[in-house]
């Protein structure tokens, strides 16, 4: 499973050829922390151009792994490769690959131009060039006029610029980044993002980023690696891990998802049948449990409708009284409770404005949903 | 970093730990071992003035000799003369003293500057400071002035008419209290300020909702989160005033004589270089808890990046 | 709850800053006395500090001690600096305990025991005393100040920010000077002036440790002090804390243009 390469993404289309070599590759990178596993042999492939992010909760070695790429930690076991070469033992300061840092790490006593002329002076680039590509990166990040300035005098989303300015103009080979938009308010991140992924397309660099935050991965990358306990559990485009996660613990940690345990009754090549759960017997989309299996079936709110009437027997149905109403503007969830207590949410586009005759708390309704919309998870 | 250093240490990184080490080795630690190893020799009129002195040239045989010469004599002399345990007592009385009048001064003072407004504390941080670098001795020496028989606070006293005859200050222990005390005073007040500054305001808000009234909360919230700047300040200050010299050696009294002193005249005035050692390994012995409460205090305040 | 002073508060300020600073101000205002009692006021007169600059032995004092302070505060704070980085930075060493126990224990540790230790060191070795083993011993005495100021700077000193400039392709040792050195600068530039002033003012370990030919002021001072008080001690006293205060002032003044925010250079602890 790890390392596999999915290309049906359209943003990794101009570069996600299965055939193509890695650029990155994970050997089976163990890294122990006074007797705490951080990292458990993680093995993983990151190509050419792509965006790829690390997700997970906090701990869970993503950082870890991240900091093995950039230098800052050696592995206990396996190897860094970057084009084919074994980076393991390699300095940071010889590695061709750059970081934004989570707190951004900006020199407090260098102006902006300094910070960005930093790493280029490092590589001992004539005066004029360094000059010229300063200009470049701040023009390209919209940093001019801000030269003379040190780092306190910033704004956070400037700090933010120029963390990225100062890590992009090295031209680096993969640029890394922890958490970079965790100090920024909701809706600056939400630009950042873009303006993320726009950079990458204009640069045409390979970004790996790590974050904790699952939105924000599905928006910017190409590829998802989730990481728990440090492994990678699933490694796989963002609509895939949504809709196609391969056990519990993945399903229940990108979004919210109802997740109703039962006994494979029967299957069949397009249908699994479920049965003894909470809402009696599902039926979901085909897997490769047996009948017999201890399975969950796992079913995104978004995906079952509620209403008064009785619903199609085409679909799965259960009833039950609304326990619960959340109001969230766009979306409203509802909380369900069938007849033995196991409680179902449901969430409802809030479509009209005025709605003559509510669901509200204590109304029976039924819940219904397609044989697609549930995906058997035997983890 | 440090999880890499620590297999493999480049030579840099062990120079940054080995050239203040044997400083700190050959200026510090070889100098308490001679204390200790001329505690154990005799008193000589020779240059220099003790023996047992070692000679190389002489061997294994010199060496054993010299072991066999070294005594505990002195240190039996330091329990059975009277003149030494009631010097010992008397520092180790004075220090327990001034330590608590210095408690009781500098908490209500730290309380205060953590209490005033941000924008004042930086200046009143330095008013607390200033004092510590003008000259110790100059601190001394301006009491001199002031507690003389006819000095100003004997005029004033007078001039109020608080006393008809001009008390003594000068020479006796409420001189050598009010030294302590004014010389030592922002070693107590910076550390417990330093705890108190830090504290949490909404902490005095939460006791105050939960119908706690402000004298109390003083006692239950903010006495217990000052007690570690508390207890460094007391250390900082009882373990030099134990040894102090100057303070009462200008104004004390001719009485009995704090161990400092006592140590100095054996050193200067009697030349007794081996007994002078042993009052100082003595000194030491008795010092030594709080010296290891001392460094384990500033290890955790200090070294978390270990 | 209001952040303010109450009655009490404001009293115990205010007691205790008079505690502090009225005997230094009568020391001050008694050097202009041109009355030779120091308890009599004879009138205004500059006579003291004009006698002073007649005073050979006293000049010639002064001379000494600002050597040896100069000195000892250059060479402690490099080792004190070092030593710094050694205890926050190089994690677990054979010896750390030892280490971080003399690198504290001069700071407390009373001055009659380390003054006698050294000076047996020195005539153990056989060192001629004088000049160069008062400045050894001031050395070691102000080394743990020093450290500990630039411990407290090191511990806040954010670590990515050396990562970041080896991530940019700076090796360790460029690393350090770039961008480690200029940030703990004020700091190391407070322990040194914290470790000149400790060797100015010391007179117990110098009373031990020196030799003929090098009789610093705190000593010359005390000789005096001892035969009873004199208005030239006043009036040089007086000059001490003209320029410690001038100088503080400066200091602060200057860390307040500069921008940066103000260091706990004062605190030794």
């Amino acid at each position: 499973m790890n390392g596999q390469h999915q290309s049906d993404n359209p943003v990794t289309t101009r570069s996600g050829d299965p055939a193509a070599s890695p650029l990155v590759r994970f050997d089976a990178v163990s890294k122990r922390f006074a007797g705490v596993t951080a990292v458990d042999g993680v093995s993983l492939d990151i190509y050419p151009g792509e965006f790829f992010a690390l997700l997970g909760p906090s701990g869970c070695g993503k950082t870890t792994l991240l900091r093995t790429l950039a230098g800052f930690e050696t592995p206990d076991s396996g190897r860094v490769l970057l084009n084919g070469e074994d980076l393991t033992r390699v300095p940071p300061h010889r590695r061709p690959v750059n970081m934004m840092f989570q707190s951004y790490a900006l020199f407090p006593h260098l102006t902006v131009a300094g910070n960005v002329a930093f790493g280029l002076k490092q590589d001992g680039l004539p005066q004029e060039e360094i000059a010229a590509r300063i200009a470049e990166m701040l023009a390209l990040l919209r940093l001019e006029g801000l030269e003379a300035r040190k780092p306190h005098q910033l704004s956070g989303g400037q700090r933010q610029r120029v963390a990225l300015a100062r890590a992009l103009v090295k031209h680096p080979r993969v640029l890394l980044l922890d958490e970079p938009l965790a100090a920024l308010d909701k809706k600056l991140r939400g630009e950042t993002q873009f303006e993320l992924m726009r950079l990458k397309e204009r640069l045409g660099l390979t970004f790996v980023i790590v974050t904790h935050d699952q939105e924000e991965a599905m928006t910017v990358a190409s590829r998802i690696g989730v990481m728990n306990h440090g492994r990678l559990v699933q490694v796989a485009t963002p609509s895939e891990i949504y809709e196609q996660p391969n056990s519990r613990w993945v399903a229940d940690f990108i979004g919210d998802v109802n997740l109703i345990d039962g006994r494979v009754a029967e299957k069949t090549t397009v249908v699994t049948t479920v049965a003894t759960t909470p809402a009696g017997t599902i039926r979901a989309a085909a897997s490769d449990a047996k009948p017999g299996d201890s399975v969950a079936v796992a079913l995104r709110p978004e995906k079952i409708r509620i209403g008064r009437e009785v619903p199609p027997a085409s679909l799965n149905a259960v009833e039950g009284e609304v326990a619960a109403i959340g109001y969230l503007g766009d979306f409203s969830i509802y909380k369900v409770r069938l007849a033995d207590g196991f409680v179902m949410e449901a969430a409802a586009a809030n479509v009209a404005r005025v709605i003559e005759r509510p669901v509200s708390i204590g109304d029976r309704v039924w819940l219904s949903w397609a044989t697609d919309a549930g995906v058997v998870l035997t983890q | 970093m440090s999880a890499r250093s620590h297999s493999k240490r480049s030579w840099g990184q062990r120079l940054v730990i080995l050239i203040p080490y044997l400083w700190l080795a050959a200026f510090f630690l070889v100098p308490f071992l001679i204390v200790f190893k001329i505690s154990l020799s005799q008193f000589a009129t020779a240059q220099p003035p003790y023996l047992p002195q070692f000679d190389l040239d002489e061997g294994l045989a010199g060496l054993k000799e010299f072991f066999s010469e070294l005594s505990s004599a002195n240190y039996a002399r330091l329990v059975s003369d009277w003149l030494y345990l009631s010097s010992y007592g008397r520092s180790l009385a004075i220090a327990f003293v001034s330590t608590a009048m210095l408690l009781a001064l500098g908490l209500p003072i730290a309380y205060a500057m953590a209490r005033a407004p941000r924008r004042w504390q930086g200046v009143l941080f330095l008013l607390i400071v200033l004092p510590f670098w003008t000259s110790f001795l100059i601190r001394v020496y301006a009491w001199m002035t002031i507690l003389q028989r006819d000095g100003l606070l004997n005029q004033a006293l007078l001039a109020i008419g608080i006393v008809d005859a001009p008390p003594v200050w000068i020479s006796t222990d409420a001189a050598i209290f009010i030294g302590i005390v004014y010389t030592y005073l922002p070693f107590m007040v910076l550390p417990i300020y330093a705890t108190l500054e830090r504290m949490d305001e909404t902490l005095l808000e939460a006791a105050a909702d939960l119908g706690c009234p402000r004298w109390k909360a003083f006692w239950l919230v903010t006495v217990p989160l000052a007690l570690p700047g508390a207890i460094a300040g007391s250390i900082l200050c009882f373990i030099p005033i134990v040894g102090e010299f100057v303070i009462p050696d200008l104004l004390g009294g001719s009485g009995t004589m704090m161990i400092g002193q006592t140590l100095w005249l054996e050193f200067f005035n009697n030349r007794d270089w081996p007994a002078a050692s042993a009052v100082a390994v003595v000194l030491l012995a008795l010092l030594i808890v709080p010296l290891i409460l001392f460094q384990h205090v500033q290890a955790r305040r200090l070294e978390q990046g270990g | 709850m209001r952040r303010g002073l109450s009655f009490v508060n404001v009293t115990a300020l205010a007691l205790g800053l008079a505690f502090l600073y009225l005997p230094i101000l009568i020391l001050v205002i008694y050097s202009f006395n041109a009355s030779r009692l120091v308890t009599i006021w004879g009138g205004w007169s500059t006579r003291w500090y004009v006698s002073l600059l007649g005073n050979q032995a006293i000049l010639d004092a002064a001379w000494i001690s600002l050597r040896i302070a100069f000195l000892a505060a250059c060479v402690a704070t490099v080792l004190g600096t070092l030593a710094a980085l050694a205890l926050v930075r190089a994690g677990r060493f054979r010896g750390r305990l030892l280490f971080s126990g003399l690198v504290y224990a001069p700071l407390v540790m009373p001055e009659v025991i380390t003054g006698l230790a050294l000076l047996l060191l020195f005539v153990a070795v056989d060192i001629e005393r004088g000049f160069w083993t008062v400045t050894i011993a001031h050395t070691t005495l102000t080394m743990g100040f020093v450290t500990v100021i630039v411990q407290a700077r090191l511990l806040g000193f954010d670590r990515s920010l050396e990562e970041a400039a080896m991530d940019l392709g700076a090796p360790p040792l460029r690393t350090f000077m770039t961008v480690t050195l200029p940030l703990i600068a004020p700091a190391i530039a407070a322990g040194w002036v914290l470790a000149f002033m400790l060797s100015l003012d010391d007179f117990v370990i110098a009373n031990f440790t020196t030799g003929p030919g090098a009789r610093t002021l705190p000593i010359h001072i005390y000789s005096e002090v001892r035969l009873g008080v004199k208005p030239e001690i006043n009036a040089i006293c007086t000059i001490i804390v003209a320029v410690v205060a001038l100088g503080i002032v400066a200091a602060s003044l200057l860390t307040k243009l500069s921008g940066a925010k103000p260091e706990s250079s004062g605190a030794p602890l």
